[in-house]
């Protein structure tokens, strides 16, 4: 029975979703579409459209502040990503142990995701700050030679981001972990079990390697936040000292907003865009193939 | 039909020509904190006795950033407020963009021309048209210290950065901290631009950032400055980075640090505090700079608008905040002076008095420059680039003097 053209079930979805349709081509595409043009415009203090090449890229390489967000993005990343994952993994485990109360600990741990990232930020920066938090702390106590200033030392900042970053999301990570180790077919480890496996061996060679398509949702989720973070690095150091906490995000708002230079600030937007592209687009390709296959 | 399309059109003449004497005038701002509103609520209260309403605009924080960034989608969008905050050469950056409106008319027949330094006019003018109108002058390189701890460590007030080490070390030695400071670009570039005036003077001072000469950029006397820059820094403590400037003005005014260099927005702290001038804190110039003036002037900028009604608001907006009255009550609040030349300073400490004699002096002298750190001497492009360079400088040791001065010309130079 082949259905009607006027059969509500053919058109209403198509009419339901092309309001999202059309929103998200305007305001998605349609911007990035404007931001490279701009991009590739002399546009300073407002958007202009006269064509300047590649001027402002030249501009956005040879500038040594975007070299170091650059740099920042990387490092803060990667070991954002690596150890959200692991501490999230641990926390994961050890309450994978059927503890009591679990309930509550859980709680505990994820109670940093409901904070946002400025909260974050601020309370670590007051934490951090060596004449009002830790350091002070600890010589009170006594310990004269305690030395704790990574916040305002410009070569170690950027790792006071890491520690704040890692804080706030590796709850989320853990509770993501514990949900696909909840999801694992009990029967599976009863019989590890049974044939005498130890509890190491059953988490090696049965749970982690089940945990696959759980780690990949994280990773995504991680990679998103750290490409994006400007709130977290706003809050906590103010992108300084000096510039050396710049991100590419906060290099983007400085340039574009504050110092009217709103080519070069777009030039480093599309480099981002290029990042997020570099990822998604294997991603994308992958998860295409296997479902055709 | 056609006598109810006649009675519409006159009830829309008579609508139009009623609002031609009663403008609605909406001014982009961002005095949000206590006398800053005060003054806000002032200058509202004196337009309504014009019979003008007043629409509020106001973004607060981040010094005007987030302010400025509301005003640009406003003009993109072709919905300009009547008036708005913007200062120094930004008016310049505005008046590029052709969107701003002259208020010559009123500026002739008040005649600024006699009423203002030629400095201050100058700025306030677009291609030789009025465009803009002054609200207070401050000054940004002053000294704020606190004698109480001078006389503890037995150092004396410093008047040049020779001297300035000599009690440094002392007062470090006594146990306090010398020099109160906020570690945040804009704060390192404030006491950057004492040092050059200190250090280099005027005329270097005005080759360098307001020229943007190349030799005076990278050649020897800005090597020395940034020497003096960042031997401050060994008097500064450790908590420093990041700090909010009125958090280290609260430094002085607990006797936990001596000195504090910056603009005098600072004495709004002092004055909180219930200290008095000259006996719980003295404001001086900062070393090295008796003789000269760093300006930092407020001013409103007219936009150009539709109909007869918005330059008529515009004029009585600029002519209200040029008047005696707003002047004195505005700067009396905010800890400025006004900009408009001979008026009385009865009514201003000691502190504002200082500041007024000299400005009138250093105009005259041709001392009186435009403070880099503030924005009032370069583009935001410009002014951006050398905050980078200064503030890497100041936070990272293994930069030589050199190899800065080198970096703040092809810097400036890329940001042109």
């Amino acid at each position: 029975m082949s259905r009607s053209k006027f059969d509500p079930q053919v058109w209403l979805p198509k009419l339901v979703l092309a309001p999202t349709m059309l929103i998200t081509l305007v305001f998605i595409y349609g911007f990035v579409a404007w931001n490279a043009y701009l991009s590739f415009s002399k546009s300073r203090m407002l958007p202009r459209y006269d064509w300047a090449g590649l001027q402002q890229y030249e501009r956005l390489f040879s500038n040594d502040r975007w070299w170091v967000a650059a740099q920042n993005l990387f490092i803060f990343g990667a070991l954002f990503i690596v150890f959200c994952l692991i501490v999230g993994l641990l926390l994961a485990i050890f309450l994978d142990q059927r503890i009591r109360i679990e309930g509550a600990i859980r709680t505990v741990y994820l109670y940093p995701m409901a904070l946002s990232f400025v909260v974050t930020g601020t309370a670590w920066k007051w934490m951090l700050n060596p004449e009002l938090g830790l350091q002070k702390l600890l010589r009170d106590w006594g310990f004269e030679n305690f030395t704790f200033d990574w916040l305002v030392n410009p070569d170690m900042a950027i790792y006071t981001v890491v520690i704040a970053g890692v804080w706030q999301s590796s709850g989320f990570v853990m509770a993501l972990f514990l949900a696909g180790m909840r999801g694992i077919d009990d029967s599976i480890v009863k019989a590890a079990q049974v044939d005498g496996a130890t509890l190491p061996t059953i988490y090696r060679r049965i749970i982690l390697p089940n945990l696959g398509p759980v780690l990949f949702s994280a990773l995504i989720v991680l990679t998103h936040i750290a490409i994006k973070s400007f709130d977290l690095i706003v809050a906590l150091t103010g992108g300084g000292p000096g510039f050396s906490t710049d991100v590419p995000a906060t290099f983007v708002y400085a340039y574009a907003f504050t110092r009217g230079q709103i080519g070069v600030g777009s030039a480093a937007s599309m480099m981002m865009l290029m990042a997020v592209v570099a990822i998604i687009i294997p991603y994308l390709y992958s998860e295409l193939r296997e479902k055709r296959a | 039909m056609k006598i109810i399309k006649t009675a519409v059109s006159a009830a829309l003449a008579a609508a139009v020509s009623f609002s031609a004497q009663a403008a609605e005038v909406e001014v982009l701002h961002w005095w949000t904190s206590g006398g800053e509103a005060a003054s806000a609520a002032e200058l509202k209260r004196m337009l309504e006795e014009r019979g003008h309403t007043w629409k509020d605009f106001a973004v607060a924080g981040g010094g005007g950033e987030s302010a400025m960034t509301v005003l640009k989608t406003r003009v993109v969008s072709g919905n300009a407020p009547t008036a708005a905050q913007i200062k120094g050469p930004s008016i310049q950056e505005w008046g590029d963009e052709g969107v701003l409106a002259d208020i010559d008319e009123l500026a002739e027949a008040e005649g600024w021309d006699d009423l203002l330094p030629e400095v201050v006019a100058e700025a306030m003018k677009y291609d030789g048209h009025y465009v803009a109108v002054p609200v207070n002058v401050h000054r940004v390189n002053w000294l704020w210290s606190n004698p109480e701890v001078f006389e503890k460590a037995g150092a004396e007030l410093p008047t040049t950065w020779d001297e300035f080490f000599v009690a440094a070390d002392k007062i470090k030695a006594a146990g306090f901290t010398a020099l109160a400071h906020g570690g945040q670009p804009w704060q390192d570039a404030t006491t950057f631009e004492a040092v050059a005036l200190g250090v280099g003077g005027t005329d270097f001072y005005t080759k360098a950032f307001v020229d943007l000469d190349a030799d005076a950029l990278s050649g020897e006397t800005m090597v020395k400055v940034l020497e003096t820059y960042r031997k401050t820094r060994q008097y500064t403590d450790a908590g420093a980075p990041g700090r909010d400037w009125n958090l280290a003005t609260a430094m002085v005014i607990n006797g936990e640090a001596a000195m504090q260099i910056m603009g005098d927005w600072a004495k709004g702290e002092f004055t909180a505090a219930g200290k008095v001038p000259g006996k719980d804190y003295v404001c001086s110039a900062a070393p090295g700079t008796l003789d000269a003036f760093t300006f930092n002037i407020d001013s409103f900028v007219m936009f150009a608008l539709d109909g007869e009604d918005a330059s008529e608001g515009q004029a009585d907006l600029a002519s209200t905040i040029l008047s005696p009255a707003f002047q004195e009550v505005f700067n009396l609040n905010k800890g400025s002076i006004p900009a408009r030349l001979n008026l009385p300073m009865d009514k201003f400490d000691d502190c504002a008095k200082l500041s007024g004699a000299d400005f009138v002096a250093t105009a005259e002298t041709g001392k009186l420059v435009p403070s880099m750190a503030h924005g009032m001497s370069t583009f935001s492009s410009v002014q951006g680039a050398i905050f980078d360079v200064v503030t890497e400088f100041y936070n990272d040791e293994s930069i030589s003097a050199e190899a800065a001065a080198r970096k703040m010309l092809s810097a400036v130079q890329s940001a042109q």
